[in-house]
């Protein structure tokens, strides 16, 4: 084996994001490594490179316990790394991103940069870029980008070769171009790690596979034992065969009071697409009604609901808000006004302003409705507090506690009461439970139960599929930027739900 | 196709994290300035004479008048993760236009100097808000052709000034206290409130500490970060005026040279993070004090001047760093 | 899944934007020449005239040359001008005991200051913004203290072979240009052509890449700033041996000066992008201005300012106007 990862945990603020994982990378083998958003995939890879310590575990390189400091420790020795997040300099040339650090030197020392455009040249169309190597990077596509990176890590010589999601911006053909690489890297007995969410890919490359789910291993294995269906349920934690799916949730039977078939949309896309991310996207909510987006890692959820907020521009589609088609000037604030909230995904980056207190970023989107000529009614905007942390019973030691200091669960009750005050229409959840205690995630699904049956629209994206199952009164299913299923009432199932994904991965790989 | 998956492994702590910093550390960081002020006065108690007389002190409170009501305003656009390198120009602005006017009467003077402290603040706001131009360079294009505009409005010249109404307000006194010590208390006070109380001042203080949050909450970013440069402007605007009215003269080539300097580090000083987000008016006015004390002992001590930079120096690469790691600033 | 991080979005309509930074000055710098080459004749273009902007521009060069790699590495550095006058007084003080010392002490003591503020910036990374704001009051007081707060001015002595070649004239070119000229040469090829100036670039344009792609990170931040403040240092030097003398109170707001020259040069105060000839255009072109307000005689020199700093804005203005056309514009208030 090349690289043996054994039993490494990593903790990051109190949180455990790898706990004791396991991993074994061997000559001349691709071993896939899948797992959803939050898994620790990435967490995993920056421990094997140096960027994070571990903190307990250990990790053996061609027979030796290594403990990398940077990553210049690990590329020193052979460990090359294709980040996610491609690590490039957009404004620097082709060739130079391809040999920055080490780029040849002629007699006095000074660059030969003659040397390094043929070499850049000769190098990129092995991978068939042909490009002028001496424009900026970031003139050209995000695929021409990823080959450059991958060229620029495998032509290190490195006997360890990670790849972080390689495919994500690659065109079908590019990702053949790549699949030819890595035939030649086990040719020439590279360790390779794929990281991925493809399913496809798993079973097209792959040789050994490992699941990652909650910082834990929950499967590895040779791809050759394994099949989609079963890949897809370890990945969502959920066994193949249950589908009893009750009492695991706090959701009521059906999800919400459930609208009439007249009822009209509260909020609806149609068409929506934006290049590289939504394709031909529709979708709707009616008052009362919860409607779910499924789908793995990457398949558009995020991207559809900040669009129906305003918060990413589309390039074609129109967004109807109770019927009335949207001005061209679609925004954050607009949708407020308009009574359409948001809650992200990420609360950290997006929603809390970890500085301020709980009362501050409970009423911020309220503040002009608090206010009488420009100043806050302090009686209100307590009042308004007060009933929310009552209702939402948020756990803290003051309004005025900074509200970084709450716990994950209670400053996602501050995030949905921020929007409830503003008593919006609808409401976009995206990942409203994710990484919260267990106790706050039952109350937040019974909290959604309760405002879809007192009238509001809720677009939930969830990747717990039981919360979909159970929460949701339909669910669209989204793959690659487009809606590929959409089901409704008694069909909604869990193993309906991973069909549905797992059948138009593989639609997609018989029709490439 | 974003689903964030770059934050992946990085989920929100579930349990409360820990404020950073330990105890003591924390203390300091926190009553830093009321700390050094105190040893300074305590210092210069024992060993300065003729320190504690009344007049000594209410010269000190005087001095001290401009640099903190610029930093009043600094203080606001710092919260807002931004900087205004061009109040010391916008004094001298103001400083420049008192003159031209007061043939019409003092106040239309007063005023047509805050108005033109509004108007380069505005050119402030909108390079940052709208055209997207760093706040560091917008400002600094502004300070550089700001104070050479004051120049030439006052064609160079020192112009000397002998008005009641600006003596007034210059060197009177209400009920024993300075007109400008009355002033930057009200002023002070209403950025308080401002800051407390007010939809712009809740706001300013939120995009600063969360831009992308603040967008998703709908907040109007560019008219907030607009309001928060003219306030700033038309603050150093007021500072270049009772600094014109105090001397009896207009000075635009000296009047708030430097200034920026010493009101950003009264602001960092007081507690208010060059991250922005945070706040602390009360600080800022202990900084700027504090600034004014190092001077003041330096002066009336005959130590050099030079030595008062350097300790100004000290403190700033300090203050910087010991808030680094406050509140993930 | 586009996450590309590659220090800014991808440019679209680049090849406007770019040809724009990098013809800009040098274009506008020809047309200035011609306009007071016509306007003013010999007064203007006259060989006399030429030396003195030569000398005037050649501090400003040798200071925006230091200031370019630093704002290339996505860095500031405001102590540029006290370091200056600094070096000047050092030297002046090291004068009394000969050349060298006058050339040693002032090149010692301000790349110290440089590798404090590189230590602090790369290493304890301080926002560059407050720590070259520290040294710059730190520098300017320790100028003062070393000529007793400005009361005592240092005279470097006549015969001294320093103020002989200072003041010397090769081929009727003064010293200061030809160093500025030489130095100018040495760090282009160092910009250009060595794997320290790539990492240079690659640092300003995106510090994570240039991290996890192995570049010695703080290595390079810390050269930058010891560099810059040798080269102020080599301009107060240059400009003692010219006056024969150090005074504490030149160069205030020489560093933005250099910093002006560096945009209007066309290098990004993001990082990531800019070259040396830009910078070397800007300052010329800031200095001809300058030069040439002089001769409208009637204009006082305040308008010298003025118009600077309305340049500096016009070219930030364009600068951000291109980089930002194509691009989404993210946030409708």
């Amino acid at each position: 084996m090349t690289l043996h990862v054994e039993a490494v945990s990593k903790q990051f603020l109190g949180v455990l994001a790898l706990d004791r994982v396991d991993l074994v990378l061997r000559p001349g083998r691709v071993h896939a490594l899948v797992g959803e958003n939050g898994a620790g995939k990435s967490t995993l890879i920056k421990v094997m490179t140096g960027v994070h310590r571990p903190d307990r575990g250990r990790i053996t390189y061609r027979g030796e316990v290594v403990g990398f400091g940077a990553p210049r420790d690990a590329q020193a020795v052979g460990i090359s790394t294709i980040y996610q997040e491609l690590n490039l300099v957009a404004a620097m040339s082709v060739a130079r991103n391809l040999f920055l650090g080490r780029e040849p030197l002629n007699r006095l020392r000074l660059i030969d940069f003659a040397a390094m455009h043929r070499e850049a040249q000769a190098v990129l169309s092995r991978y068939g870029v042909a490009v002028d190597v001496r424009r900026p990077l970031g003139e050209f596509s995000t695929g021409v980008q990823q080959m450059v990176a991958i060229a620029r890590a495998v032509s290190t010589r490195a006997r360890v070769v990670i790849m972080d999601e390689p495919t994500s911006s690659l065109e079908p053909r590019e990702v053949d171009r790549l699949a030819q690489v890595i035939d030649l890297l086990r040719a020439d007995e590279v360790a390779v790690l794929f990281v991925t969410h493809k399913l496809d890919e798993v079973f097209r490359l792959g040789q050994d596979v490992t699941v990652l789910r909650d910082g834990r291993r929950v499967f590895s294995g040779e791809v050759a034992d394994t099949d989609r269906l079963r890949l897809v349920a370890t990945m969502l934690g959920r066994p193949v065969d249950d589908v009893s799916a009750h009492g695991l949730t706090s959701f009521g039977d059906g999800g919400g009071a459930g609208p009439g078939d007249d009822g009209v949309a509260v909020l609806r896309a149609d068409d929506l697409s934006r290049r590289g991310a939504l394709s031909h996207v529709s979708v709707d909510v009616r008052p009362g009604e919860v409607v779910g987006l499924a789908g793995l890692l990457g398949s558009g959820r995020s991207e559809t609901v900040r669009a129906l907020f305003g918060a990413e521009p589309v390039d074609s589609g129109t967004i109807l808000v109770g019927g009335e088609p949207t001005g061209r000037r679609w925004s954050p604030a607009r949708a407020i006004a308009g009574g359409v909230g948001l809650v992200s995904e990420d609360r950290k980056v997006e929603g809390i302003v970890g500085d301020l207190s709980v009362r501050d970023n409970l009423v911020l989107a309220a503040l002009p409705r608090l206010a009488r000529g420009g100043f806050v009614s302090r009686r209100r905007c307590d009042a308004l507090v007060d009933t929310f942390v009552r209702r939402l019973r948020i756990k803290m030691t003051g309004p005025d506690q900074p509200v970084r200091e709450l716990s994950g669960g209670n400053q996602q009750k501050v995030l949905l009461a921020r929007m409830l005050c503003l008593n919006p229409k609808v409401l976009l959840l995206d990942e409203p439970t994710r990484g919260i205690d267990v106790g706050a995630k039952a109350e937040i699904q019974a909290l959604i139960d309760e405002l879809a049956g007192a009238g509001l629209g809720v677009v939930l994206i969830s990747s717990e599929l039981e919360e979909l199952v159970e929460g949701a009164t339909r669910v669209f299913v989204l793959r690659d930027g487009a809606v590929v299923g959409s089901l409704g009432g008694d069909a909604i199932s869990e193993h309906r739900i991973m069909t549905t994904i797992a059948a138009a991965a593989r639609e997609e790989a018989a029709s490439d | 196709m974003t689903e964030t998956a770059s934050r992946e492994g990085l989920p929100t702590p579930t349990r409360p994290a820990a404020p950073p910093g330990s105890g003591l550390f924390r203390r300091v960081r926190n009553h830093g300035v009321s700390l050094a002020i105190g040893v300074l006065l305590l210092f210069n108690l024992l060993f300065t004479p003729n320190f504690a007389t009344v007049g000594n002190l209410r010269l000190q409170l005087v001095q001290v008048v401009p640099i903190a009501i610029v930093a009043l305003g600094m203080a606001l656009v710092v919260a807002t993760e931004g900087i205004d390198l061009s109040v010391g120009s916008v004094m001298a602005v103001a400083a420049a236009i008192i003159p031209l006017y007061l043939g019409y009467g003092p106040w239309l003077a007063v005023a047509v100097g805050l108005v033109a402290g509004a108007v380069v603040g505005a050119l402030n706001g909108s390079l940052v808000a709208f055209c997207g131009v760093q706040p560091i360079i917008a400002t600094l294009g502004v300070l550089v052709a700001g104070r050479a505009a004051a120049l030439v409005l006052a064609d160079g010249r020192l112009v000397e000034i002998f008005d009641p109404t600006l003596q007034t307000l210059g060197n009177g006194s209400v009920l024993g206290v300075p007109v400008t010590l009355v002033i930057l208390a009200v002023l002070a006070t209403l950025v308080v409130v401002t800051v407390r109380w007010s939809v712009v001042g809740r706001r300013l203080v939120a995009i600063g500490g969360n831009r992308a949050a603040a967008r998703l909450a709908g907040l109007p970013v560019r008219r907030t970060l607009l309001t928060v440069y003219v306030l700033s402007g038309v603050l150093a605007a007021l500072a270049g005026v009772l600094n014109t009215a105090r001397l009896g003269a207009s000075d635009p080539s000296f009047v708030g040279l430097l200034i920026e300097l010493s009101a950003i580090t009264a602001v960092v000083v007081g507690g208010t993070p060059l991250s922005g987000g945070r706040i602390r008016v009360i600080g800022t006015l202990l900084g700027a004090l504090l600034m004014q004390l190092i001077a003041a002992t330096v002066i009336q001590h005959d130590l050099p001047d030079s030595l008062a930079r350097m300790i100004q120096a000290g403190i700033i690469v300090v203050a910087v760093y010991v808030q680094r790691d406050r509140g993930g600033a | 899944m586009t996450t590309v991080r590659t220090g800014r979005p991808p440019v679209t309509g680049a090849g406007l934007a770019s040809l724009a930074r990098r013809a800009g000055a040098p274009l506008v710098l020809a047309l200035v020449l011609v306009i007071g080459a016509v306007a003013f004749g010999e007064g203007f273009a006259g060989p006399q005239n030429i030396r003195n902007v030569a000398l005037d521009s050649s501090y400003l060069v040798l200071i925006a040359v230091g200031m370019t790699f630093v704002v290339i590495s996505g860095g500031i550095d405001l102590s540029v001008g006290s370091v200056f006058a600094l070096a000047g007084v050092l030297a002046a003080v090291g004068a009394q005991w000969g050349s060298l010392p006058a050339v040693a002490l002032p090149l010692l003591v301000c790349g110290l200051i440089g590798l404090l503020n590189g230590v602090l910036i790369g290493r304890a990374r301080i926002a560059p913004f407050i720590v070259t704001l520290a040294t710059l009051l730190f520098a300017r007081g320790l100028a003062f203290a070393a000529s007793q707060e400005g009361n005592k001015v240092y005279l470097i002595p006549g015969d001294l072979t320093l103020t002989r070649i200072g003041q010397a004239r090769t081929l009727g070119v003064s010293t200061p240009v030809l160093v500025a000229v030489g130095v100018f040469a040495v760090a282009l090829v160092v910009l250009n052509r060595t794997r320290f100036g790539q990492a240079v670039y690659a640092i300003g344009g995106s510090p994570e890449s240039a991290e996890l792609m192995g570049l010695p990170v703080a290595r390079v931040r810390v050269s930058v700033y010891v560099l810059s403040a040798l080269l102020a240092a080599v301009a107060g030097i240059l400009v003692a041996a010219q006056t024969s003398s150090g005074l504490p109170t030149i160069g205030e707001g020489r560093e933005l000066e250099a910093i002006a020259a560096v945009v209007i040069g066309g290098t990004l105060l993001s990082g990531g992008i800019g070259t040396l000839t830009g910078t070397l255009a800007g300052a010329l072109l800031l200095k001809v201005i300058q030069n040439l307000i002089n001769q409208v005689g009637t204009l006082s020199s305040y308008y010298q300012q003025v118009v600077s700093g309305v340049f500096l804005l016009l070219v930030v203005l364009i600068q951000t106007g291109l980089s930002r056309r194509g691009r989404v514009d993210e946030e409708v208030p």
